[in-house]
């Protein structure tokens, strides 16, 4: 009987603490199958960024129109997308990091606003523009990463400050760009400075109070990088011991980058959560032999307890600046007779990852763009000693410093940044914003001042040779890596992308135009020009009955320093005039949002 | 008479003076007047550039070129172009003179007001760029009167053996 009673109750205290962590968990899980609401990121932990709502379809959206518009008051490149709660839309901006909650019944009337005051000393040590990639939700609280590295909770209703932390610090080049991510009941954020030799890592706050729960790096020993030598697998094989400190020189590692400034993807069943890191420090490669790891890898982690339970280095020794951040998208498909359970990424090197998000076991690599040349492929053969790794072509290789290697694609800024890609289980297929340039690279030997940019190497972009479009649009089947269909554009394609039941793929383009093109086909079905180039996500809500698509307009971040003045074929010789269309002649600053529907 | 000869004095006047002000960008006039082991001085003890007629650029444009590039094009875009929220330098340089240059970069700028708010670092303590800022300089003065080109410079000097000495003095044991 003692017996009994004593199991019993254990069974109740577990079943308690359960219900305690798994409801903050669970409610943001069923707020996120409300398909009228975007209640994270990616609208759901899958981060497929696609919406069951059909009201607008292939059929109709050609009669799609602006519906109602509004101005951020910030200049700068506009990242991320709103969130839609209920009737309440919750806006964010780029440099100072103003939230707006508008609302909907009300015709996007401010609810209230957040205007945090940060040190516009933060601004010259972000590298790529000062944008901001978004805001979380969870338990009736707004997360904001702001870029003095900040990170606060406010209240849903009021915009009152509930708490708020420091989770860097800018003086050592430290900032903050990516969207926090609430996960059970913790808030977990990244942080950027690969250009500034930052030690980057993912940290954990306790949701309710932000007291600090465990923090990851990227580099360095094993209680730092938070793996374990013998459970912790890097396709398959533990990782052993000091997995990352033996792969560089000396202390280079606590300069060493990669840093988490992309997107985060949730599996709660298997409880883990998915997200890659950046570039090494610097980008002059033989400054810092060896893998470099765990720089340009796929994390697979525990969300409780931060440990890794299985990392793929995608690009070793990195000499070209191709950062893993990029969305980890999570799907459910059949490859060779057998479900899988998959986690696909786009990497800037140009390959398209497919995984098994359970074991890390690499299924797929394949170039997603044609053009790209600095590997021949990755070694697929299980047995192989080099099994796991992109081949190196020679002649792309940038090792030697002082010397102009040429002709390499992608371009640092990749095939793919940032912008995340769509999955449709409908069609079963990936739908990809991509970069289509290529560049010439020097790396030439820096020196590291705390605070100052590390960076050590020169570039030049251009399209690849005998081409002028700078971008593609791809549909992509990520089962075997082909790409299924592929829409050129005059620039690269840099505004995260959206698949509906509808039929329908959204995406913006750098000249400001929202595009809506047949999922099956590529063919484009609508397109409005907003009032400045696109770097936002689209997103979509049901309000009132009514079906919207929104999409926050304001050119910047890299295609706005990089692509602003037009690009120049090194190539042509001399005398060669004019060269690649420039951004600027379509485009100047802006910071909209505007939000579509087919007319009454 | 005495008006065509003034009108005809006036003419010639406004003529020496305008083509004394095409050859003159944000530090006066940029003609190369001495040249201290490859590196060249206007005649106000400005560093200025050296095209030759088939396009060799001096060695001190062309190192302007590739730090240019590592720490300023993040901002500037390339080729001292501009980009969405930083000036277009190869424009700036045609009005602001080398020593408000060299204050710019080493000790920042802030425009920070209700329609913007660009801020740039202060490179006062960052040896790679305060070691080259001669060299970031000349090339900009050199893109600023269209001597040369967008694009990396296709030929250049040898790297003078003062170039090197220099370098080794600013970065010290570092290096």
């Amino acid at each position: 009987m003692r017996y009994l009673l004593l199991k019993f109750s254990t069974f109740g205290a577990v079943a308690a603490f359960a219900a305690g962590s798994a409801y903050a968990n669970d409610a943001l899980i069923k707020m996120s199958e409300n398909p009228k609401d975007w209640v994270m990121p990616a609208r759901t932990y899958d981060a497929q960024r696609f919406s069951p709502l059909k009201q607008i379809n292939a059929a109709n959206v050609g009669k799609l129109q602006a519906a109602w518009t509004f101005s951020t008051g910030v200049l700068r490149g506009h990242e991320g997308a709103p969130l839609v709660i209920g009737n309440v839309m919750y806006v964010h901006t780029p440099f100072p990091n103003n939230v707006f909650a508008l609302d909907l019944d009300h015709d996007g009337k401010i609810l209230w606003k957040y205007e945090p005051k940060q040190d516009p000393n933060v601004i010259p040590v972000m590298c790529c523009d000062t944008v901001n990639r978004g805001l979380s939700y969870g338990d009736g609280k707004i997360f904001l990463h702001q870029a003095d590295t900040t990170l606060v909770a406010l209240d849903a209703k009021t915009g009152q400050v509930v708490w708020s932390v420091k989770n860097g610090d800018a003086s050592k080049g430290q900032t903050g760009t990516s969207a926090p991510f609430v996960i059970k009941d913790k808030v977990l954020v990244g942080i950027s400075g690969g250009e500034f030799g930052v030690q980057c890592h993912v940290t954990a706050y306790d949701m309710k109070d932000g007291k600090r729960v465990w923090r990851a790096f990227s580099e360095g020993p094993d209680n730092e990088i938070m793996v374990d030598p013998e459970k912790t697998t890097d396709l398959g094989k533990p990782v052993g011991k000091d997995s990352s400190v033996r792969t560089w020189e000396g202390d280079q590692w606590k300069i060493g980058g990669g840093c988490t400034w992309g997107w985060m993807a949730f599996d709660p069943q298997l409880n883990l959560v998915y997200y890659g890191s950046g570039n090494p420090s610097t980008w002059n490669p033989s400054q810092r032999p060896g893998d470099n790891r765990w720089s340009m890898t796929i994390f697979a982690r525990n969300p409780d307890t931060g440990m890794a339970k299985w990392v793929y280095q995608m690009t070793p020794h990195d000499e070209w600046d191709y950062d893993g951040v990029n969305e980890m998208i999570l799907s459910d498909q059949t490859i060779d007779g057998r479900a899988r359970k998959l986690v696909t990424h786009f990497d800037r090197n140009g390959l398209g990852y497919t995984l098994d998000r359970e074991s890390g076991e690499l299924l797929v690599a394949q170039k997603f763009d044609p053009a790209v040349n600095w590997t021949s492929g990755v070694d697929m053969n299980k047995n192989s000693a080099n099994y796991g790794r992109p081949t190196v072509v020679a002649e792309y290789s940038t090792s030697k410093p002082d010397v102009n290697h040429t002709g390499i694609c992608p371009a640092a800024l990749g095939s793919k940044d940032e912008q995340p890609a769509a999955y449709s289980p409908d069609t079963q297929l990936f739908y990809v914003p991509t970069n289509h340039v290529c560049m010439d690279y020097e790396p030439f030997k820096v020196s590291y001042t705390a605070g100052q940019p590390y960076v050590g190497a020169t570039l030049a972009m251009y399209p690849p040779k005998g081409e002028s479009n700078m971008g593609n649009f791809i549909a992509w089947d990520g089962k075997v890596g082909k790409i299924v269909w592929s829409v050129p554009e005059q620039f690269s394609v840099w505004s995260g992308a959206l698949a509906t039941a509808g039929g329908l793929v959204f995406y913006g383009t750098l000249e400001g135009y929202l595009k809506a093109v047949d999922a099956k086909t590529g063919k484009e079905l609508y397109k409005f020009k907003t009032p400045s180039g696109i770097i936002g996500n689209v997103m979509t809500y049901e309000h009132g009955g009514k079906q919207y698509v929104a999409v926050l307009s304001g050119v910047g971040g890299w295609a706005g320093i990089g692509l602003a003045a037009g690009l120049t074929d090194p190539h042509a010789g001399l005398g060669a005039v004019g060269g690649y269309a420039a951004l600027s002649n379509y485009t100047s600053l802006g910071g909209q949002l505007t939000v579509f529907a087919l007319p009454e | 008479m005495k008006t065509l000869f003034g009108a005809a004095m006036a003419a010639l006047i406004i003529a020496l003076c305008w083509s004394s002000l095409a050859a003159a960008d944000g530090s006066g006039d940029p003609a190369a007047v001495k040249d201290e082991d490859g590196k060249y001085f206007d005649k106000e003890g400005n560093p200025t550039y050296k095209v030759q007629a088939d396009g060799t650029v001096d060695w001190h444009t062309y190192s302007g070129f590739r730090r240019y590039h590592s720490d300023c094009h993040v901002c500037h875009g390339p080729d001292g172009m501009g980009s969405t929220y930083a000036p277009a330098l190869k424009d700036s340089l045609k009005t602001l003179n080398y020593s408000d240059f060299l204050a710019v970069v080493a000790g920042g700028r802030r425009n920070v007001n209700s329609a913007q708010e660009n801020v740039m670092p202060a490179f006062g303590t960052n040896a790679n760029v305060m070691c080259y800022l001669d060299d970031i300089f000349v090339y900009l003065r050199a893109r600023a009167d269209d001597a040369v080109g967008r694009g990396r410079p296709e030929k250049h000097a040898e790297k003078p053996a003062a170039a090197s000495a220099a370098e080794d003095t600013c970065f010290g044991a570092k290096h």
